[in-house]
């Protein structure tokens, strides 16, 4: 799941100093309990999720404005809610903004319905295809946080299939992968094939022969856009 | 102090265990993509306003574009 980071606008519902804003925000770092508010999708247990950190900005009066990176599933209200709670004057969170969705911030790739307009009219009278590609990525750009392993051309048709990823089909890998983990399978080209589940690790996929190392979930590659390779048993 | 590193900054070694030329006449690099492809399997990251849901933001996009199928990867609903 990706991880997020938000600026956010809390309300403090007292005057409180600065110095002591900023070291309740610091404790709020690392895992923390939260249960799901009334008004929402997943169900209301307890669960753990981890703030990666929290960035004072800067404060006016009882508006603070900080930034929080975390764990998707983090509620940045029931936060804010927590933080007053332990100040001890309460607080709430007036404005959020998420400035990142895993690999995707705001960079020259974030545009606005107006830019989507404008860039499309632009398309239409000029024909000028890279003004699409200005703000139409390929989909792997959503897989740049992903672990990767790049497959054999003979391997692909197979994974297309929904076959899932065995030991001869790899070429390369990255490292710190481990069992159950995400992963995406590539192309030597850097197209994206499938997402899958490792079965082993990352070392243990280098010193295989034979045998699954990911379980494919989901095809991203239609089928025979490379030729049908299987290999007969040897 | 923070305790736990965010997701985006893990940094990765790529290992090589075999090497093997890709032939050229079997799909595309994903910058090379054909146009109609590259819409087909193409991701926009929108800084979507306030007020329509992100259903209707993809709505939207789907007839301005002119695509056939579109998706949302979930917005913030404050």
């Amino acid at each position: 799941m990706a991880g997020k980071e938000y600026v956010c606008m809390m309300r403090l519902h007292s005057d409180i100093p600065q110095d002591r804003v900023e070291k309740v925000l610091d404790e709020f770092q690392g895992p923390l309990y939260q249960r799901p508010p009334v008004r929402s999708s997943v169900k209301r247990r307890l669960r753990i999720r981890t703030v990666y950190y929290n960035r004072f900005i800067e404060m006016d009066e009882r508006n603070v404005l900080f930034k929080v990176g975390c764990e998707a599933g983090t509620y940045i209200r029931k936060l804010c809610y927590d933080i007053g709670e332990v100040l001890g004057c309460g607080a709430h969170m007036q404005e959020l903004r998420r400035t990142r969705v895993g690999p995707f911030i705001e960079d020259e790739s974030l545009v606005t319905l107006h830019d989507i307009s404008y860039l499309f009219s632009r398309w239409k009278e000029t024909k000028d295809e890279t003004i699409l590609r200005k703000f139409v990525y390929p989909m792997e750009k959503a897989l740049q946080l992903i672990p990767k392993i790049n497959v054999r051309d003979s391997a692909v048709d197979a994974l297309c299939h929904g076959a899932h990823l065995t030991a001869p089909g790899v070429l390369s890998l990255e490292s710190g992968i481990k069992i159950g983990d995400v992963v995406a399978v590539f192309t030597q080209k850097g197209e994206a094939v499938t997402i899958a589940e490792a079965a082993v690790s990352s070392e243990n996929m280098l010193k295989m022969d034979h045998g699954f190392v990911a379980k494919t979930k989901r095809v991203l590659m239609p089928r025979g856009m490379y030729p049908k390779m299987w290999r007969s048993n040897q | 102090m923070q305790e736990t590193k965010e997701p985006w900054e893990i940094t990765r070694s790529l290992v090589v265990k075999a090497e093997e030329e890709t032939n050229p006449h079997y799909g595309h690099r994903p910058e090379e993509r054909p146009i109609k492809e590259h819409m087909r399997f193409g991701i926009i990251n929108v800084d979507k306003p306030a007020g329509p849901s992100s259903h209707e933001v993809t709505a939207w996009l789907k007839r301005i574009l002119s695509l056939e199928s579109a998706g949302h990867g979930g917005t913030l609903e404050a």
